[in-house]
C-alpha cells in the first residue's frame, strides 16, 4: 500500500516533493494505464503519490503581454471550453481520446509523459513553447525541445513540478493539422502533421512544421524552416519535393501495434510536400485586388 | 490514506490505498456493480461514472483523486427524472442488447446532456465516442438519446 499526499497549495506540493521521493499524479490517464496490474489488483506504484490535479494555481489560462500562459493542471476539457485557448490547439484536443478521458487528462500530463505520440506536443513545439519548472528552492524556464530528451524521458527532477506553460501568442493565417489513426474516434496517433504559415505579398514570412509519432521525439527542423523564409510561395511550390527530401533523415519511425515504420514515413513526407504545395493557394497570396 | 468524498449523495470516509482504481473501490468496497470493467485502460467506457457531474473512466481514476468530490454511479442516478427519460429512450429505441455497456452509456449520456442539452447528431456521437458497444451498431443508442432528449425536455 502506497501513501498519498493531497497538498492544498503549490508551495505545500513543492515542499512535499523536496522532502519525499514521490510519484506525481495529475489526471492519471497515462500513469494508471502504465502501472495497471488487472482487475481488483492495486496498480504497481512503489512511491507515495502526490495528487496535484486540484491545485488552483495550476489551473488558470491567461493571455498577457503577447504570451499565452496555460495551466498545466487544466484538463483537456477545461482547455476546450476556455476562451484564451487558440483554435488550432482546440482542434487538436478535440481529436484526442474521448470526453470521459478528456475530463481527466491534463495538458501538463501530456507534456511530462513525453510520449512521441503526445498529441499536444507538435503544437507546443511549433509555437516555441517554454516550460516553467519549479522546486521549493528554485525555478527555471526551458524550451520544450530541451525538456523532452527521448521517449518518456524528460529533464524534470524529482523535486520539481511543471508549473507553467508559456506560449508566444503568434497567430498564423494558415494552419493545417492532420492526425492519422486507426479510426476517427478514440484513437492513438500513428502519425501527425502540423503545418503553420504566414504569407504576405506572396512571400513566406513565417513557417513552422512539426510531426508527431514518427521519431523518438517530435520532429521540427528550424534550419529547413529558415531556408523558406522570404521566398515566393511559387518557388516553394516548385521546390516542394526537394525541401521535403531534407526531412527524410529526420523521420525515423518504428513498427508497432498501431502502424509500420514504412507507412509512417511515407505519409509524413507526403503531408509535408502537400502542405508546401498548397501554400500558394492560401491567404496572403494572389492578386492585390483580394 | 483517508479519503472523504460523496458517493451517490452520501458522505463517505474510507481508509484506502490512494492508487486503487475507483472501479475496484466501487465494486469491491461498495458493491456498486453497475460499474463494469471492459478494457481496463480508459477506452471502452463500461466503467464511466460521474465525478462532480462529469463523465470519467473509473478504471484509470485513482481513489486519491476523488477526495472532496461527488461521485455518482448508475445506482445513485437511477432515482432521478433524467434517468427515467434516458431509460425510456433506450427502451423504445432498442438501445440495449446484452446490456454490459449500458450503464456506461447512460452515465456518458447524462454527462453530455448536462453540458449540452440539445446536441446535434455529431455532438451525440462525439459525446459517446468513449463508449463501445459490440451489439447494437450504435444507431439505436443514438436514437435512444434523441428520444430521451425529447421526453426529458426541460430536465437538462
Amino acid at each position: 500500500m502506497v501513501n498519498g499526499f493531497r497538498p492544498r497549495t503549490l508551495r505545500e506540493a513543492l515542499q512535499i516533493l523536496s522532502a519525499n521521493n514521490c510519484t506525481v499524479m495529475a489526471g492519471g490517464t497515462d500513469l494508471m494505464v502504465q502501472r495497471a496490474r488487472g482487475f481488483s489488483i492495486r496498480p504497481d506504484f512503489d512511491r507515495p503519490l502526490v495528487f496535484i490535479e486540484p491545485l488552483e494555481e495550476l489551473k488558470h489560462s491567461v493571455r498577457e503581454n503577447g504570451t499565452l500562459h496555460l495551466g498545466p493542471c487544466m484538463t483537456l476539457s477545461d482547455l476546450l471550453r476556455h476562451p484564451a485557448v487558440p483554435d488550432p490547439l482546440k482542434e487538436i484536443i478535440g481529436m484526442m481520446a474521448s470526453p470521459p478521458t478528456r475530463n481527466m487528462a491534463t495538458l501538463g500530463g501530456n507534456i511530462c509523459n513525453a510520449s512521441p505520440a503526445g498529441d499536444t506536443l507538435p503544437w507546443l513545439y511549433a509555437m516555441n513553447a517554454k516550460l516553467k519548472l519549479q522546486s521549493a528552492e528554485k525555478e527555471r524556464i526551458v524550451a520544450i525541445e530541451d525538456f523532452i530528451t527521448g521517449p518518456k524521458k524528460t529533464i524534470l527532477q524529482s523535486d520539481e513540478l511543471l508549473t507553467g506553460i508559456l506560449v508566444p501568442d503568434t497567430r498564423f493565417h494558415l494552419n493545417r493539422y492532420r492526425k492519422l489513426g486507426q479510426r476517427k474516434g478514440m484513437s492513438l496517433t500513428k502519425a501527425s502533421f502540423l503545418g503553420m504559415a504566414e504569407i504576405s505579398g506572396n512571400t513566406v514570412t513565417d513557417i513552422r512544421i512539426a510531426l508527431g509519432s514518427v521519431a523518438p521525439r517530435i520532429v521540427r527542423a528550424a534550419e529547413i524552416e529558415r531556408s523558406m523564409l522570404g521566398r515566393y510561395v511559387g518557388d516553394i511550390n516548385a521546390a516542394a519535393a526537394v525541401i521535403t527530401e531534407r526531412y527524410q533523415p529526420l523521420i525515423t519511425p518504428i513498427d508497432d501495434a498501431r502502424s509500420t515504420a514504412m507507412y509512417r514515413k511515407k505519409v509524413s513526407l507526403d503531408l509535408i510536400r502537400q502542405f508546401l504545395e498548397t501554400l500558394s493557394g492560401s491567404p496572403g497570396t494572389g492578386t492585390k485586388s483580394e | 490514506m483517508i479519503i472523504e468524498f460523496r458517493l451517490n449523495h452520501e458522505k463517505r470516509t474510507i481508509d484506502i490505498d490512494p492508487s486503487a482504481r475507483m472501479l475496484d473501490v466501487l465494486r469491491d468496497d461498495f458493491g456498486l456493480t453497475s460499474v463494469k470493467e471492459g478494457c481496463g485502460e480508459g477506452e471502452c467506457g463500461a466503467c464511466v461514472i460521474l465525478v462532480d457531474g462529469r463523465a470519467m473512466n473509473s478504471c484509470i481514476l485513482p481513489a486519491g483523486a476523488v477526495c472532496g468530490k461527488s461521485v455518482v454511479t448508475l445506482e445513485g442516478f437511477k432515482h432521478t427524472k433524467r434517468y427515467r427519460a434516458i431509460e425510456n429512450g433506450f427502451l423504445k429505441a432498442g438501445s440495449v442488447q446484452c446490456g454490459f455497456c449500458t450503464p456506461g452509456f447512460v452515465m456518458a449520456t447524462e454527462s453530455l446532456l448536462n453540458e449540452n442539452p440539445h446536441p446535434t447528431d455529431e455532438e451525440i456521437k462525439d459525446g459517446l465516442s468513449g463508449n463501445l458497444c459490440r451489439c447494437t451498431g450504435y444507431n439505436m443508442i443514438i436514437q435512444g438519446v434523441r428520444l430521451a432528449i425529447k421526453e426529458g425536455e426541460g430536465l437538462w
